[in-house]
């Protein structure tokens, strides 16, 4: 039987759209405008969930972003499911579905439920504890924490919805729009500010719109009538945006912080479909104004977290703002005059109040002088010493608290309730605040921390800085605001405001009960179920620091980071300790203020833009003939290209062979290429290779190899030098950027004298690297006027030519020791270039190769890959390519660390060929080397760099880094596998034509 | 996330850079004719303070440019750019 507490109409709720929600299965009806929370309170449901370690029935506690207890899953079962939200946060539209988490099979009936009962087991650093003790213990442990453990369920098919990302740039951002931040927000775009306004809440206002208490006044009206009128001023404001629904996730040095803008969340799930769901904001702000309010604090004490039990705050928002009373039978606990705030908005509504427990001795405020008139029962020096009821608050039991407050005397008092409204003071919502890197200090009257040091353009106002009273937030607000404005009078300066002087606080961090604390369970941090006595038990061992004591007990470490409760925490140390809450500081508040999804921080970066990729001009080719592709940097290649159900080993090998018997084509865009001009150029090369360069004839080509500074290989490739002060250089696939970048370096900090310009031009070009015996016959065909003989087109050289109209860049170099011919054209000619080849070659059986016959073939010839071969610890000489250091030349980079101690080991692992006796082996790469088998632990002497069956030598061949390997030449060594020992012999590098005749074949 | 003030550019944000280490730290000019250890201090010897640092950074998604960057790394406080060869300003 669900019982209808919907008291009286409310402006924001709309009465005439009634909404039908499904919670935990059974359906229920709401209005437009209800969250998940107000529409469940107004069906009297308050039990929505369990707490995580003693599965406690827990309720709705809050009315905002803060909630710690009723975290859903909605819409569980779809792709669009979310866990834990915040049921204070979701606003319903028919057909919302939520669920309860982490219980089960029920919040009702849940079987870790019997943690509560074995709670004298789970104290402080328990799972701390369990580590530590002996491991065997652990698998047990480990089942039922497992099994007991879960905040919600995760989405298991892709997301539908679309999320973006904008970057907004203004000049003063207010983050919250409550009265203050709504006053900050118009006098500033007023004085020609370019203002945001942000506030988490699909409406702004803040708690002032619902402010009706008669004794506080703005110009003679109610806080509340009075901020209506100012917000209908803000249409006719320019210079102002506002934005709701936008909670503000983090607050990053420099004014930059970023937001979550909710666009679709409150929408059928009709309307939501090809909208963009959630918006990631990324604010920069010349001036930040914080106006994110204050939190409320619960009190603490024994069993202070049932069903029904609330913060005083949020009862009267679902009083005054949703028209939903939480009980039929009311009760507040307070150590201030908010409760009477909030017994009065109840009583005005007819909702009944059966009584106000107030641990001060006495207020003679007005509002409390008009609740007694009311003739609410209010019970002066008295504290909550226990709580009843299971699923759902039933009674209360008071007893009155000593002078000191660390005791209760007297007769127990029963009181039978449904709604606990609980008031302990107003904690200063600092987290972005301290976020930016700005510090708090401890304001001992108020008992709370407020922003002190600014380290950006930023300013508190309102209750998050510290002003509780609308008084003093007008008079603060009007000063910093001309402070940070530079402006001489505001909108604020006339403004009458008289207010009810509230004149007695009482602050007790942990209000004592009848029973010791050992047998009583006063929440701390209610999500993650942390008591007092878990805190004093930490304290006892030993722990100091207020982090520790966080991890420990886990204290403020849940999703809402403790927002409730952190206060207490602290003060409760510092009460123990014996120390002052000043001298304790706080911990530190993390990003994001509330959890953000997944999608709104990758925005648009999935699927396919996920890691976004560069294809060739020839890829449509390569697909069309059915390569499979490899990723190489960002790069995807054609890998290979296999036919008729081939094998990856099958068209490698076939590939390899027809390319050394016949005719192969690459396509080698990929490779970086880097455009070198200026006087200089000669010069500069001389300094980054470590070969000369400055012989270099014009229309011929070299190959090149590049050191770090340290001595060891950084990059190769081959550059040609196009005309006296112009060179084109290529760079590895991989390396390109990187290249460019260190060169650039150089040019500008340390050689800035030499005149010369780089430019990568890269994607400018398309090359198709013609090889094989029959390459010479198929480029004749294609540019039938160009002399190939070897006299006017040697190897290593470069000719200008035009295949019909388009022009060319011919390089006659060779990676695969064939002979060879690389053709750059603009890119955009690039897929007809390939065609023309293909074309061309086709009586000669041209065979189209991947980047894994390259491999193969450059493996036969003994040539490196840097970043396969070489691993930023080989240096040339390392690699036996002593041949390529440059003996004469005085510097360049890396060169002096070529004869460092270090370097100079004989014992270094030295590039060497290795062949397996058995030819039909082939190593696995990365495999280990070692030269004894019967000896443990062995040393390893080095691994495998590259592996292949070779086609051509008809035997499996592999390249590899060996210690001392240039002496051990024809020497037996061992690769251990798993199953097997792989006997092998070291040797020459170079394994096919190591006079390289095919060069000019 | 910094704003950095790119002494080619303006304020940009700190995405668009790469910080390059510490800066001031000039190549030899003979590096033949250093010892061993010395060659050491310059290629592998850094700070890492608790302070006012100075250090290289690179707009590279920018202009590209190298200048130098004054900055208090405990706060993250840029406290002064300027452009290569230049010389550091007093603090
Ligand atoms: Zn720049």
């Amino acid at each position: 039987m669900i019982k209808n507490l919907r008291v009286k109409s409310s402006e924001y709720i709309d009465e005439t759209n009634r909404i039908s929600f499904k919670f935990n299965g059974k359906t229920y009806h709401g209005f437009k405008g209800d969250t998940l929370a107000s529409a469940l309170l107004a069906n009297n449901v308050h039990l929505v969930g369990r707490s995580f370690k003693y599965h406690r029935p827990r309720g709705i506690m809050t009315s905002g972003s803060e909630e710690p207890n009723a975290i859903v899953q909605v819409n569980p079962g779809t792709n669009r499911t979310e866990p834990n939200v915040r049921a204070t946060e979701v606003e319903i539209y028919e057909g919302l579905e939520a669920s309860s988490q982490n219980c089960w099979p029920s919040v009702e009936f849940d079987i870790g439920g019997i943690n509560n009962f074995l709670s004298p087991f789970f104290p402080a650093g328990f799972y701390y504890k369990t580590f530590m003790w002996p491991a065997s213990f652990w698998e047990k442990y480990e089942f039922f924490i497992r099994h007991s453990a879960g905040l919600g369920k995760s989405p298991t098919s892709s997301d539908p919805d679309i999320y973006d990302h904008r970057n907004i740039h203004c000049d003063v951002l207010v983050v919250g729009a409550g009265i203050s931040g709504i006053l900050a927000a118009k006098n500033a775009a007023k004085n020609n500010y370019k203002t945001l306004l942000v506030d988490e809440k699909n409406e702004i206002g803040g708690s002032t719109i619902f402010e009706n208490n008669e004794f506080n006044k703005i110009d003679n009206k109610t806080p509340s009538e009075w901020l209506k009128k100012e917000i209908e001023e803000l249409k006719n404001i320019k210079n102002l945006e506002i934005k709701t629904r936008t909670s503000v996730a983090a607050y990053h040095q420099y004014n930059y912080l970023l937001a979550r803008e909710n666009l679709t969340d409150h929408l059928e799930a009709k309307d939501k479909t090809n909208k963009i769901r959630q918006r990631l904001l990324k604010l920069r702000a010349k001036k930040v104004i914080l106006a994110t309010g204050a939190l409320e604090r619960p009190l603490i004490f024994n069993n202070n977290d049932r069903p029904g039990i609330m913060l005083s705050s949020a009862v009267k928002k679902y009083s005054e703002f949703y028209g939903v009373a939480c009980g039929s039978k009311n009760i507040f606990f307070t150590n201030n005059d908010s409760a009477y705030e909030s017994a009065l908005s109840l009583y005005n509504k007819g909702i009944n109040v059966e009584a106000i427990i107030d641990i001060r001795e006495q207020s003679e405020s007005k509002i409390v002088k008009k609740v007694k008139e009311a003739g609410i029962k209010i019970y002066w020096s008295y504290s909550i010493v226990d709580t009843t009821g299971y699923k759902r608050l039933n009674s209360v039991s008071i007893m009155k608290l000593s002078n000191d407050g660390t005791s209760v005397t007297g007769s127990k008092i029963s009181i039978s309730c449904d709604c606990l409204g609980v008031a302990g003071g107003w904690t200063p919502a600092v987290h972005l605040y301290t976020q930016s890197g700005s510090k708090l200090k401890f304001d001992e009257e108020k008992k709370v921390f407020v922003p002190n040091q600014n380290t950006s353009e930023q300013i508190s106002v309102g209750s998050c800085g510290g002003d509780f009273k609308i008084d003093e937030i007008i008079k603060n607000l009007n000063q910093k605001l001309k402070d940070t404005l530079n402006i001489k009078e505001t909108d604020l300066d006339n403004i009458k405001v008289e207010i009810d002087q509230e004149n007695s606080k009482r602050n007790i961090w942990l209000l004592p009960s009848d029973k010791p604390l050992g047998k009583t369970k006063p929440f701390v941090d209610y999500q993650n179920d942390a008591t007092a006595k878990d805190i004093k038990l930490a304290l006892r061992e030993g722990f100091r620091s207020i982090e520790h004591v966080k991890r420990y007990t886990t204290t403020g470490m849940g999703t809402d980071q403790g927002k409730l409760g952190n206060m207490h925490a602290l003060g409760i140390i510092a009460d123990t300790a014996g120390v002052k809450m000043g001298e304790l500081g706080t911990t530190t508040f993390r990003p994001p203020y509330t959890p953000l999804t997944f999608g709104t921080i990758v925005g648009r970066n999935v699927g396919k833009f996920f890691d976004i990729f560069r294809r060739t001009p020839m890829n449509d080719w390569h697909v069309e003939n059915k390569a499979e592709f490899e990723n190489v940097g960002q790069w995807k290649r054609a890998w290979y290209y296999p036919i008729n159900g081939e094998t990856m080993h099958q068209a490698v090998q076939r590939e390899s062979k027809a390319a050394r018997e016949s005719a192969g084509i690459l396509d080698a865009s990929t490779l970086g290429k880097i455009d070198i001009q200026g006087s200089d150029a000669s010069e500069f090369l001389n300094r980054v290779y470590t070969n000369a360069w400055s012989k270099l004839a014009i229309g011929k080509c070299r190959y090149g190899l590049m050191l770090n500074e340290d001595g060891m290989v950084y990059d190769d490739g081959v550059t040609t030098r196009l005309g006296e002060n112009h060179y084109i250089m290529t760079t590895t696939t991989g390396g390109a950027a990187n290249v460019l970048g260190k060169l650039e370096d150089y040019l500008q900090t340390e050689w800035p004298e030499l005149d010369v310009y780089l430019t990568s031009v890269t994607d400018h070009y398309a090359t198709a690297s013609l090889c094989g015996p029959n390459s010479k016959k198929i480029l004749k065909k294609i540019i039938p006027d160009l002399d190939l003989s070897d006299e006017n087109f040697p190897h290593m050289s470069f000719k200008e030519a035009n295949i019909g109209s388009i022009q060319c860049r011919i390089m006659r170099i060779s990676f695969t020791g064939e002979h060879s011919y690389e053709i750059n054209v603009q890119a955009s000619y690039g897929k007809d270039l390939w065609k023309k080849c293909m074309e061309a070659g086709q009586e000669f059986n041209i065979t189209p190769y991947g980047t894994e016959t390259m491999h193969l073939l450059r493996a036969e010839k003994g040539f490196i890959i840097v970043g396969q071969d070489t691993d930023g610890t080989m240096t040339p000489i390392d690699l036996q390519m002593d041949w390529i250091v440059s003996k004469k030349k005085y510097d360049f980079i890396g060169k002096r660390s070529l004869y460092r101690s270090d370097t100079m080991r004989e014992d270094r692992k030295q590039l060497v060929g290795l062949l397996t006796d058995d030819p039909n082996i082939v190593l696995e790469e990365g495999a280990q080397i070692v030269s004894e088998l019967n000896q443990s632990p062995v040393e390893m002497l080095g691994h495998v760099t590259s592996s292949y069956f070779s086609p051509n030598l008809n035997k499996s061949i592999a390249l590899a880094v060996v210690r001392g390997g240039k002496d051990l030449m024809g020497k037996k060594l061992f690769v251990p596998m798993e199953n097997k020992n792989i006997n092998v012999t070291v040797a020459h590098p170079v394994f096919y034509d190591e006079k390289n005749e095919r060069l000019n074949a | 996330m910094f704003l950095i003030n790119c002494p080619y550019c303006g304020e940009r944000d700190q995405q668009e850079f790469k910080a390059g280490g510490e800066a001031h730290i000039e190549r030899p000019k003979q590096p033949t004719e250093l010892s061993d250890d010395e060659w050491a201090e310059y290629l592998f010897m850094r700070k890492n303070i608790k302070g006012v640092q100075f250090e290289r950074w690179n707009h590279a998604h920018g202009c590209r440019k190298w200048f130098n960057m004054v900055r208090d790394t405990s706060n993250d406080e840029i406290k002064a750019i300027y452009k290569m060869g230049e010389k550091p300003p007093a603090q």
